[in-house]
């Protein structure tokens, strides 16, 4: 049986699209075959022997070094993602309901601006404030509050989740904003209408709808966290490393392409696994809506 | 006010995301090298001092190489994608669109990484134009879904009647479609220059040797004695990046004044 041929449309289109397929397929598709190919392969002396091992993927599932990153990422992650979201919602749910919709657009420029500002800069910032001789410290000594640098700032879990937070904030308040604006206001009156007290309201009409606003919300967060390699160097200060040191310590320092490739494969598939479960779960809450 | 514990929850939150920032330009000025209140006197000494940085200006020619051929690559890359879905129907579209939106969901070290070993593997020396094949890929998304909601407002009807009027193809898009859809070219050339301006971990990975402005300021950051340098070069940064920002808006609110869309103020 033959395939239909393509009309003409399909083949206007088609090749209109080329140069940026070619471009997605050299640079990305290839990559990360590639990527994927090698971890299936053994690390030789200065070669990568092209033979079939299973053997980086035990050694990255088995031996505790392996699991005990991927652990600390995927915990650091989750609660990054769960601190960021908590303090965005009011702040979302603010813009949407109280501010008087020609003032709404300022608010979230306001919220965007610095984002734009540089990453790097800003992570940097947070080592400033936070350090043994930083901001914080410096000050409460010069002012004889405390006579030695507070210790327990800088290099820490704490640290790191402040610094996220605060870097991925925009990411957060943005979708859940998104789906606050979709609600028919005509809901929350008919909850009160019907005798639901202000609170129960907001519980049971105006957080479900918001749902996938705040799950798309969480994705956004959780998945660059997880791969995020400059704060876990500069707030971390290297002690508490995740994934992505890992991956980049096994393919350039340490040479050992295969494993590096295992490691990155797996974290993928576990981010992967994680967000086909989220948004299992966000279509189950657009089915409860319609 | 009803809401006033919403309220000054909302201005604090506010608050924390500027309080770093503001940080910037109060230290860039302070006369003294510890960044801790309170201020000392005032001084523009680290501006001077990075205006006459050789190596500060190696990287930041580097960074603006990269960020402009990165802008116009991707943009151009963008349009083609974004008339295609726009325009044409045709199969694979969404796995095609997938695979080119896929690094908006993809950690960047996974990205760097993979190329990396592609690049070290056939034996390409990494340089300026690694990194900007590398940032390409990563402002494609972005470029796509601005020029898609520029392409999208298009009204056929408006070439149709170009080739009525005996226009050729290459005609009616350069006198029909590419003056309505400036304004999107426009803001997505300034997005992907920001975005690979501030681009770190492809650069730190995929330059080689070069340093680019974020890989330089990173090395910096090693050197207490630098930092009052890297707050005056933030500063300068920072106010760009504002500048940049505010002419990407003005750039989309024009287009969609001209489209005749209502401007729903989203930056999404």
């Amino acid at each position: 049986m033959a395939k239909p041929r393509l009309d003409g449309e399909a083949r206007a289109g088609l090749a209109m699209i080329s140069p940026t397929l070619l471009f997605a397929i050299l640079l990305l598709a290839a990559p990360l075959a590639a990527i994927f190919a090698v971890s299936f392969m053994t690390d030789g002396y200065l070669v990568i022997i092209r033979e079939f091992t299973l053997e980086n993927y035990r050694a990255v599932l088995t031996e505790p070094i392996y699991r005990q990153v991927m652990a600390r990422s995927l915990g650091v992650a989750g609660l990054v993602t769960l601190v960021t979201v908590i303090l965005a919602f009011p702040v979302a749910y603010f813009v949407s309901f109280v501010v008087r919709p020609e003032r709404k657009a300022l608010w979230l420029f306001l919220i965007t601006i610095p984002f734009w500002t540089s990453y790097l800069i800003r992570v940097f910032l947070w080592k400033i404030i936070l350090g043994y001789d930083g901001v914080i410290n410096a000050t409460l000594t010069g002012i004889g509050l405390i006579d030695q640098p507070l210790g327990f700032l800088l290099y820490n879990v704490n640290a790191i989740v402040i610094t996220l937070a605060h870097a991925y904030a925009p990411f957060a308040i943005l979708p859940i904003f998104v789906a606050l604006e979709k609600i028919d206001r005509s809901l929350l009156e008919a909850g009160r209408d019907l005798g639901e007290s202000r609170l129960m309201t907001f519980w049971r009409v105006t957080l479900p709808l918001a749902m996938p606003g705040v799950l798309a919300a969480v994705l956004i967060v959780f998945i660059p966290t997880m791969g995020d390699y400059v704060t876990p160097e500069l707030i971390g200060g290297g002690r508490i490393p995740m994934i992505a040191k890992l991956v980049q310590t096994q393919i350039m320092a340490l040479d050992n392409k295969p494993l590096g490739a295992a490691i990155a494969v797996t974290s993928m598939i576990i981010v992967t696994v994680l967000a086909l479960i989220f948004l299992a779960l966000n279509r189950r809450f657009l089915r409860a809506r319609s | 006010m009803k809401f006033s514990g919403l309220r000054a929850y909302s201005i604090l939150y506010l608050l924390f995301l500027y309080a770093p920032i503001l940080l910037l330009p109060l230290f860039a000025f302070n006369d003294g090298t510890v960044i801790a209140f309170p201020l000392r006197g005032f001084t523009t000494d680290w501006f001077a001092q990075m205006a006459g940085n050789a190596s500060l200006r190696r990287a930041v020619g580097n960074s603006l190489i990269i960020a402009i051929s990165t802008a116009v690559l991707a943009t151009a890359l963008g349009i083609f994608a974004a008339r295609a879905t726009t325009r044409y129907r045709f199969p694979a579209k969404g796995g095609i669109m997938g695979l080119v939106m896929l690094p908006l969901v993809l950690p960047e070290i996974i990205v760097a990484m993979s190329l990396l070993v592609v690049l070290l593997a056939l034996g390409i020396e990494l340089s300026l134009l690694t990194v900007i094949l590398g940032h390409t890929l990563l402002c494609l998304p972005y470029t796509i879904a601005i020029l898609s909601t520029a392409f999208n407002a298009l009204d056929q009807s408006l070439e149709e009647a170009a080739y009525d009027l005996g226009e050729t193809k290459i005609g009616a898009f350069r006198l029909v479609i590419l003056p309505m859809v400036m304004p999107g070219i426009i803001s997505s050339l300034l997005m992907s220059f920001t975005i690979s301006l501030d681009e770190f971990i492809i650069a730190f990975f995929l330059a080689g040797s070069q340093p680019t402005l974020p890989t330089y300021i990173f090395s910096q950051l090693r050197f207490p004695a630098a930092v009052p340098v890297v707050m005056a070069l933030g500063t300068v940064l920072v106010a760009l990046s504002i500048l940049l920002l505010t002419l990407a808006e003005f750039f989309r609110r024009r287009g969609v004044a001209r489209t005749g869309q209502s401007n729903s103020g989203g930056f999404l």
